[in-house]
């Protein structure tokens, strides 16, 4: 689905290091110089044909619940925006869906409904629905009109739904978030925003202007879409929205820069001019502290680390079946969903490599992750018997001839295994301290073997609810919780991203 | 009167007969002959209530999330890959009691053990192996661990083993485990203790 356009065509030649890449490079020939450079080209040439097009990223409704905040692409169709409803509702609840001929029902918790291709009237809970465009099937994915999320999505979720449409964002229940501005003056100039929950946002600045872009914040307009502010240093202030994203741009007179309070729930924005930029002593917001919370966001971000996440199947690849009607891989996308959020909460950047129901191979997955140059890979996956979670490291296969300077692709972890298991330990630690059973391990598990960068998969099974906990929130919350903060632990030991 | 020539040709003919049903005896006998001695050395199946052998079972524990050594005394014939097969016979048939550790499909079957290089062992399942095997890292990779672990240490010399599904090779056991490589015994010896 999305991915992020902070990490998706970084390839730096400077990025292969002997740790790293599979890439043997243990001298300064130019030949070996220009071999590696060759290899590079090579090698990203190759694996950047795995990545998805980018075209799926153009168009995405963003979705934002207590439950999960998540992104499904929105499809053109005759005119119309459409987006798949299997697809938004998967990470809300249990849902399954079924096609026959016609007609497309799907079943979200306890409400049914049916839908009929062509037809723009359904059958939901026993009542009916109107909506302004037909139904669509499409190899069995039921797609219903944009503009009629507003009225079908409360009678799937029961409460307040608030569909931001002409901008692409979908607050389900009370979860928006609205800032507030106050300015400084007395010194330096210093415009505090405060939110009523942590924030992520990525920033950028350009002479005259810092432009805040919240891509997974639920963040909500202020009141008015632009506040002026009686300072000759920052002038203004304006909030626009707009395909699932919202900005928050101030302008000023003087180049900005950012700084975030330890809890995040704060960005004070000041002169980026020495004399400017120290901080007061009367300043009352707290400075960015030196807690495991990432440093403070200038530019765009570059200085965090990048974790790809990958769940595990998709598509007509189920995985396990769980349950009748519950498949591993409809477990692995929302597990993957929150870990990324957890992540990013500890300053992570996250990458996907699936956030909707599709499958790539094994080969495209490492492929991407080794594009990226994640600091780490975590591949997650779910089983229904067992208790807590399981932690597997690779194990690699009989290493094979070399080949001259390059490793053989099912060996490509091996210079990052023992990386690897400092990540696993790391995380089987933080999930000791919080009692939620684990147990580490090591495993033939493709693509771990395939992928440059330190790699773990985590399975997650059952708790003490039995197999209900693997569509718990709650409990996958606890599980990515504990593998975020394990693998920010160690953040110092997974290198630096470009 | 019957001609004379014709009575020339039938006799000529009866000589022939005749001549060809010893022949044919001949022949008989001496098939016969060949054959006994080839009958002595060929395989015969290991007698079931034979002189047996104490052997060192690797079997998965799922609840234990490893593999634990177990002693039993089965019939074993001298020949390595013979005594590979019945081997691991005599693993899954652990496996397909009521009530196991680490259950397996009453139909899973191990079709053949080749022993293609001196130290490398390809074991072939059979499809119900595989398609019937519950599906999961943990599941998956012990059963992997169990037969390779049991097999390197009972068969002297085998240190690299192959897996594959009714003679073809399988990207995974059951979506999960990954069979496209060869698995190295001492690796999985290290790994697979709880």
């Amino acid at each position: 689905m999305r991915w992020s356009s902070e990490t998706q065509f970084r390839v730096p030649s400077s990025q292969f290091s002997a740790t790293q890449s599979p890439l043997r490079t243990d001298n300064r020939e130019p030949g070996t110089i220009i071999k590696k450079v060759l290899a590079v080209l090579l090698t990203s040439v190759t694996f950047l044909s795995a990545l998805p097009s980018a075209d799926n990223s153009d168009k995405h409704v963003s979705v934002y619940s207590t439950v999960a905040v998540y992104s499904v692409p929105v499809l053109d169709r005759g005119g119309r925006e459409y987006v798949g409803l299997l697809e938004l509702l998967e990470p809300l609840g249990r849902v399954t869906s079924q096609s026959a001929g016609q007609r497309w029902k799907l079943r979200f918790d306890t409400v049914d409904a049916e839908f009929t291709a062509g037809k723009t009237r359904a059958k939901i809970h026993g009542h009916d629905a109107d909506f302004p465009a037909p139904f669509l099937i499409e190899n069995s994915r039921g797609l219903v009109p944009l503009s009629a999320l507003s009225a079908l999505l409360p009678r799937f979720l029961g409460g307040h739904v608030n569909f931001h449409e002409g901008a692409r964002r979908l607050f389900v229940g009370d979860v928006a978030i609205q800032p507030s501005f106050r300015l400084d003056a007395a010194n330096s100039p210093r415009l505090f925003l405060t939110f009523s929950a942590p924030v992520n946002p990525t920033i950028a600045t350009e002479p005259g202007k810092l432009r805040m872009i919240f891509k997974r914040d639920p963040i909500v307009s202020p009141g008015s879409q632009s506040i002026s502010f009686d300072n000759k240093v920052i002038t203004h202030a304006s909030y626009s929205e707009g395909n699932g994203d919202a900005e928050l741009d101030v302008s000023a007179s003087e180049p900005l820069m950012a700084s975030f309070s330890s809890d995040r729930k704060t960005i004070a924005i000041s002169s980026a001019q020495p004399a400017s930029a120290t901080p007061s002593a009367a300043t009352p917001a707290p400075q960015n502290s030196s807690s495991a919370l990432p440093a403070p966001t200038t530019n765009s971000g570059n200085s965090r680390l990048l974790a790809v996440v990958d769940p595990a199947h998709g598509g007509e690849e189920r995985g396990s079946a769980l349950t009748d009607t519950l498949a591993e891989k409809d477990v692995t996308l929302g597990f993957a969903r929150i870990l990324r959020h957890e992540l990013e909460q500890r300053g992570f950047a996250v990458t996907l490599l699936r956030d909707a129901d599709t499958n790539s191979t094994l080969d495209q997955r490492a492929a991407a992750a080794n594009v990226a140059h994640a600091a780490v890979y975590i591949c997650l996956h779910a089983v229904s018997q067992g208790s807590g979670a399981r932690v597997y490291t690779a194990l690699l296969p009989v290493e094979g001839p070399s080949n001259g300077i390059f490793l053989p692709w099912n060996a490509a972890q091996s210079p990052a295994l023992p990386t690897s298991r400092v990540v696993s330990a790391a995380i089987v630690a933080e999930m000791q301290n919080r009692n939620f059973p684990v147990h580490a391990s090591s495993a033939s598990l493709r693509p771990l073997n395939n992928v440059m960068m330190p790699a773990v998969a985590v399975e997650l099974a059952p708790g003490e609810n039995g197999i209900d906990d693997l569509t718990s929130g709650n409990y996958q919350q606890r599980a990515a919780a504990a593998v975020a903060e394990g693998v920010a632990t160690i953040r110092d030991q997974l290198g630096t991203q470009p | 009167m019957i001609p004379r020539h014709l009575l020339i040709a039938v006799a000529a003919l009866l000589v022939l007969v005749v001549s060809m049903g010893f022949y044919l005896r001949h022949m008989r006998l001496r098939a016969g002959q060949l054959e006994s001695p080839a009958a002595d050395t060929s395989p015969v199946a290991p007698p079931a209530a034979g002189p047996t052998e104490t052997v060192t079972l690797y079997v998965a524990d799922d609840a234990l999330g490893g593999l634990r050594a177990r002693s039993a005394q089965i019939p074993l014939p001298g020949g390595r890959q013979q005594r590979a097969e019945d081997l691991l016979r005599a693993l899954l048939r652990i496996y397909q009691q009521p009530g196991a550790a680490h259950p397996l499909s009453p139909a899973a079957d191990i079709r053949a053990i080749y022993l293609v290089d001196p130290d490398a062992a390809v074991i072939d399942l059979n499809a119900a192996f595989a398609d019937q095997h519950r599906s999961g890292i943990l599941s998956e990779q012990l059963t992997v661990n169990s037969l390779v672990e049991t097999l390197g240490v009972n068969v002297p010399g085998i240190q690299r083993v192959n897996i594959l599904v009714e003679g073809q090779t399988r990207d995974t056991l059951a979506g999960h485990a990954d069979l496209s490589d060869s698995f190295d015994v001492r690796t999985i010896e290290q790994v697979s203790s709880p």
